[in-house]
Parts: structure tokens; sequence; C-alpha cells
């Protein structure tokens, strides 16, 4: 049986393209049946096709037309990968290594989706729950996945870093533009509750009332001066820690509060410094990670490669069990004088004269067939044992 | 055996400062070999103390030197309750190094062999020595966690780009550790000099220097919960504080006890 992949990603499709290809759980799910044993994984950036059979040529064009059908032009945006190639590429999806942001933690769990959706027979069980197993291990040795990859993300993590657990801490929303909303909800996520949303109607009293009571500000507003200025912060705070996220362009806070005792001013391009740090240090990690995942591909190879000689080890197991057992009813004569113990005796002697003289030949066969040998050597067993003779 | 016991010990403390310099550097391989250092290093230690109690009838750790040993001991088992978890890594690169200097100074003073027995009665000196060592093992680490507070703090206000990357503590629970620290500390400290007290008033021995020195130390620990609780003193002033106070915690435990129990 063949694995052949054929998809389209953010690398060689533009998002008008990608749409138009992008599938919803259901339609994954009919679009796999369709095809036979087949995992459709479809996300923002990338819808791709899995299929196995036993004509990989076919299987590809079946793939490629069920895409075609969906949208002509992409036809010119296909990638088509097979076997081990297929696999390793399915490895670095789950790994987070072929996203837009290395380390990406949501392409696992739709992985997952897909894979739970799809069609899958041995052969895609095998290679989807390896790919589920290297993205777990990518993410548990390395730290790709640690560091947060978007500016929304790295204002609550900042904020871990001055409170810790953000459970019970208070926002303050000055204003409300795209990236706090963002920033809000990841605070709210962590266990922030959002205090007090103010914006261009709100009293100055209620608002310095507010900054006394939390600890975590965020703004966002389109005021041309400064919302906050470091007489006001410093009189409300008295020294108490407070987090300041400023999102606005033109800003919106003082610079001068970050030199207040206690409190941490970050605009919008601090945030997008830390960001590109934390994303550099994701690609650097993405080299150990790539490691990890070529040792899985590796592994699936050698599993599939196993596939081939199977049959032939089976028979030649089957064969040596065969003539043992018939060895032994020949001897019935002196057997049959035996006490149970003794009996046991012989087939255990016998059962481990046959084991030891196949262990061997199975592990070179099997190391054969990962080399690209096997065919020849099973080929060989069959001939010198003369396996599936007596069918032929 | 004890010599057995000191050499892979110290040399695992070693590796574990190092380790923890490579940590900061790049985090991964080098922390956890680092903290398996420590632990090992840790257990072979206690081995180290098991036969020098096990060989003397006495207490074996009244001297000057002996006491240096068991306050290792004690800093590296308080460090080992945190130090094991990936975020307190970086607290490693303040404890180990001094740990492993200060086995140095205690092997140099004889305090990591046999046979160096104090004339003090066992009782007195496990309750004093062990007392007043306990809490300066808990000092050392309270200002550890103060220095990390600093250094971390000092990230936040300079806007590092890497603080993401290699997170350290946040500044809330390392003052807060901090402070419990020492909370746990003090009354240990209290109890220990008492016990040397009544022990001074009852041979009608005099206040040496380095009593005074821990009653100043007491001073400014008992000053650091006083301000904390009364003037809200915490975060960068506290942590100042802390290292100011084990600062008098060296000075007590290696400039000043040479003659203190003889």
């Amino acid at each position: 049986m063949r694995l052949v992949l054929v998809g389209t990603s953010h690398h060689h499709a533009p998002v008008e393209l990608r749409e138009r290809v992008a599938l919803d759980r259901e339609q994954a799910a009919e679009l796999a049946v369709r095809l036979g044993e087949a995992v459709c994984l479809s996300t923002c950036n990338r819808t791709e096709l899995y299929v196995v059979a036993e004509d990989a040529d076919d299987a590809e064009r079946r793939a490629v037309d069920a895409l075609a059908e969906l949208e002509p032009e992409v036809e010119q945006a296909l990638y088509r990968l097979r076997d081990q190639a297929a696999a390793h590429h399915l490895f670095r999806v789950a790994a987070g290594l072929d996203s837009l942001v290395p380390g990406e933690g949501e392409i696992l769990g739709q992985v997952r989706a897909a894979y739970e959706a799809g069609t899958p027979g041995p052969l895609l069980e095998r290679v989807f729950r390896q790919a589920l197993h290297a993205g777990r291990k990518v993410r548990a040795q390395t730290a790709i996945g640690e560091s947060p990859a978007s500016v929304s993300a790295a204002a609550a993590a900042l904020a871990e870093q001055v409170f810790g657990e953000l459970r019970g801490s208070a926002v303050l929303l000055i204003g409300a533009g795209k990236i706090s909303g963002q920033a809000a909800r990841n605070l709210r996520t962590r266990g922030a509750r959002i205090a007090f949303v103010a914006n261009s109607k709100t009293d100055r009293t209620e608002l310095e009332a507010q900054l006394a009571e939390v600890d975590v500000v965020v703004s966002s507003t389109s005021f041309s001066g400064y919302v906050l200025d470091a007489p006001t912060v410093e009189r409300a705070r008295r020294g108490k820690q407070l987090l300041l996220i400023d999102l606005a362009v033109p800003r919106d806070l003082d610079p001068a509060i970050h030199d207040l005792d206690g409190c941490y001013l970050y605009d919008i391009d601090d945030l997008e410094a830390i960001v590109s740090e934390t994303i550099a240090g994701r690609r650097g990690e993405a080299e150990r990670a790539e490691a990890i995942v070529a040792a899985e591909a590796d592994k699936f190879h050698e599993w599939q490669a196993s596939l081939d000689v199977v049959p032939a080890i089976a028979s030649l197991r089957a064969r040596a069990e065969e003539i043992r057992e018939a060895e032994l009813r020949k001897a019935e004569g002196v057997l049959g004088r035996l006490d149970e113990s003794q009996r046991r005796a012989v087939e255990s002697i016998t059962s481990q004269i046959v084991n030891k003289l196949l262990h061997l030949p199975t592990v070179r066969l099997k190391q054969a067939a990962a080399a690209a040998d096997g065919g020849v050597y099973a080929e060989a067993v069959r001939h010198l044992f003369g396996l599936g003779e007596d069918e032929r | 055996m004890a010599e057995l016991l000191f050499w892979p010990a110290l040399v695992l403390y070693g590796e574990a400062a190092v380790g923890y310099l490579g940590d900061a550097r790049r985090p991964g391989a080098a922390g956890r070999a680092a903290t398996w250092g420590v632990r090992l290093g840790w257990v072979l230690q206690t081995a180290l103390l098991g036969v020098q109690a096990a060989r003397e009838a006495g207490f074996p750790w009244g001297t000057w030197a002996g006491s240096l040993n068991l306050f290792v001991w004690l800093v590296v088992g308080a460090y080992l309750i945190w130090g094991c978890r990936k975020p307190y890594r970086l607290l490693g690169l303040a404890v180990m190094p001094l740990a492993a200097a200060l086995l140095v100074v205690a092997r140099a003073g004889g305090g990591t062999g046999v046979g160096t027995r104090s004339h003090y009665s066992n009782l007195f000196l496990v309750l004093h020595v062990g007392l007043v060592l306990a809490a300066f093992a808990g000092f050392t680490l309270a200002a550890a966690l103060s220095a990390l507070y600093l250094w971390q703090e000092r990230r936040l206000k300079r806007r590092e780009t890497t603080i993401l990357r290699r997170p350290a503590p946040s500044l809330a629970t390392l003052d807060r550790l901090a402070s419990r620290t020492v909370a746990f500390s003090l009354p240990a400290l209290t109890l220990g000099i008492a016990v040397g007290i009544a022990r001074l008033i009852s041979s009608g021995d005099h206040v040496d220097a380095l009593v005074v020195a821990t009653g100043v130390t007491w001073l400014i620990w008992a000053g650091y919960l006083a301000l904390r609780t009364t003037r809200g003193w915490t975060g960068r002033r506290a942590a100042y504080l802390a290292l100011a106070g084990f600062a008098l915690v060296i000075v007590v435990r290696l400039a000043l006890p040479v003659t203190h129990f003889t």
C-alpha cells in the first residue's frame, strides 16, 4: 500500500486561493469517504489530502481532481508527496514546523480532528498516530511553543511575569481597539477579570479611582494626547505594582510612567520587539524539532518497509512450525511413552530450536526491508524454503 | 570514607554551578544536568554528614568549619524545595557557586572530616547551632530569591526583548516566597539566640563580637518583616533589605565565628 499526499498551503497559495479550497469538518469527512482510505486536513493555512491505495498514481489523480473540483486554479499550487516524504511532511505539520509561526499550538488539535473525521485504514492510522506523537514530543522536548507569538499574547505573558498567577487580577481597558480586545481575551483566558472599560465619556475621577484598584491597564484609544500621565498614575498607585500596555498610536500613556517605582509600561513597539525575539527563539528551537521529526520519519519508513517482508516472514514461520509438528507426530510412538511433563519439555525444546533458528533471518529481513532490499530478500527466502510452492 | 564522599559532592555542586550558568545562556540540557548535580551532590553530602555523625559520640558540627559544612547542607536542602522546578533554576546560579565555595572553606577548616568534637553539650549544640544555621540557610535562600527579584525587575524596566523567551518566576512570586522564607527562618533564629543567651548567662561567659553581629542580623530580618507588614515595604526595597541582611549573615558565618566555640 502507498501513502499519497496532495495539498496546498500558505507556502504555495495566497489566502484568496486557499479560502476557496478550505473545507469545514463535515465537508472534509465527506471528501475522505469519497476517496476511500483517506484523511483531509483543512485549516486556514492549508488543505491537504492523505490517501492510501495500491496504485499511487491513481490515488494522486483522484486527490488532485477532488481539489480541482473545488477550485480549478489550485492545481498549479499543489504539492504532491509520497510514502516517507508524505509522512515526514505530516510530522512537520503536526510539530508546527510548517506553520506560519513556528511551533504554533493549534495545529496539533487540528491534525487530531482531521484524523478522527477521516476514514483511516492501518497505514493512515499508523502515520497519523505517529504524527500526533511527534507533535507532542517536539513540544515536550523543545521550547518551540513556549513563548507567545502575537502582541496580544505577549501582553498577557508579560502580566504573568509581573503578577504570576493572574487569577483574581483586575484589568482596566481604556478604549476598545481590535488588538486590545485580543489582549483582554488573552488576559481573561489566564484568569484575569476585566474590572472596568473606560471610554471617552468616562469621568477623570472615575478613571483615577479605577486605576488605584487594578493590576493591568490596556489602553488603545484614538485620543491625540496622553490619557494618563505620570503624576496621575503615581498619585493613584502609591508604589504598588502596575503593568501598563499601550497599544495606541499615537501613544495614550505618558512614557515617564515607566520610571515610577513598581510601574512597567510597554508600548506597541516594545511588544513587537519581544514577539520578534520569541519568534526568532522558536526558529532556533525548530532545528532541534526538525531532528526529532526526521527520526520519527525514519521510524515510519522502517515500519512501512517491514510490511513488504511480513508475508515472507509469516510463511517462513508457518512452514517451520508445520515441519516441527510433523516431526513430532512421526515420533509419536516414542513420545507416547513419555509422561505429560516430559512431553511438554519436548514441545518446548523443539519450539525454542525453531524460534532461535528463525530469529536472525527475521531480523535481517526487516533490516533489508528498511534498506530497500526487502523485496529481493523476501523472494530469496521464498525460493530457498520453497514457500508458496504448494499454492502454485 | 568522609573523603570519598566529600570530593564527589563538591564536584557535583561545582558542576551544578557551571550547569546553571550554561542554562542561563541556553535553557535546556545544562539546567537539567545542573539540577541532577544538586540532587546527587546533596545526597552525597547527607551521607558525609551521616558518616561524621556515626563516627562521633557527640555533635560533630560544633566547630566553625563543621557548622559551615552543616550550613551548606541546609542551604542546598532548602534550595532543592524549589530549585528542581524549571522557572526557579536561575536561583541555582546564586545558590550553587556559594554552596560550592563554602564547602571548600569548610573543608579547609577541617569541618568535613571526623574527630573535631566540641566541649559543649550535645543538646545545646543541636538547639543553638542547628536552629541558628537553619535560620541562616533560610535567610540565604531569601536573599537569593531577592537577588532574582532585582534581576527580573531590571529586565522588566529595561524592556529586555528576551524576557518571554527566557522567563523567570514572576515578581509577585519571588517577593512572596522571600518573605515567607524569612517568616519561617526568623523564629528559628530567635529560638537559637535565646538558647545561646541562656547558656551565656548560666556559664557567666562574655558577649563576643559574633553574638553582637547575630543580634544585629536578627534586627535587620525582624525589621524586614515589620516594615513589610506595617509600612508596605515590598518589592525592590524589601529585596535590597534582604541583601543587606544576607551580607550580615555572611559576616557572621565567615568573618567572626572562629573563636566562638573555643
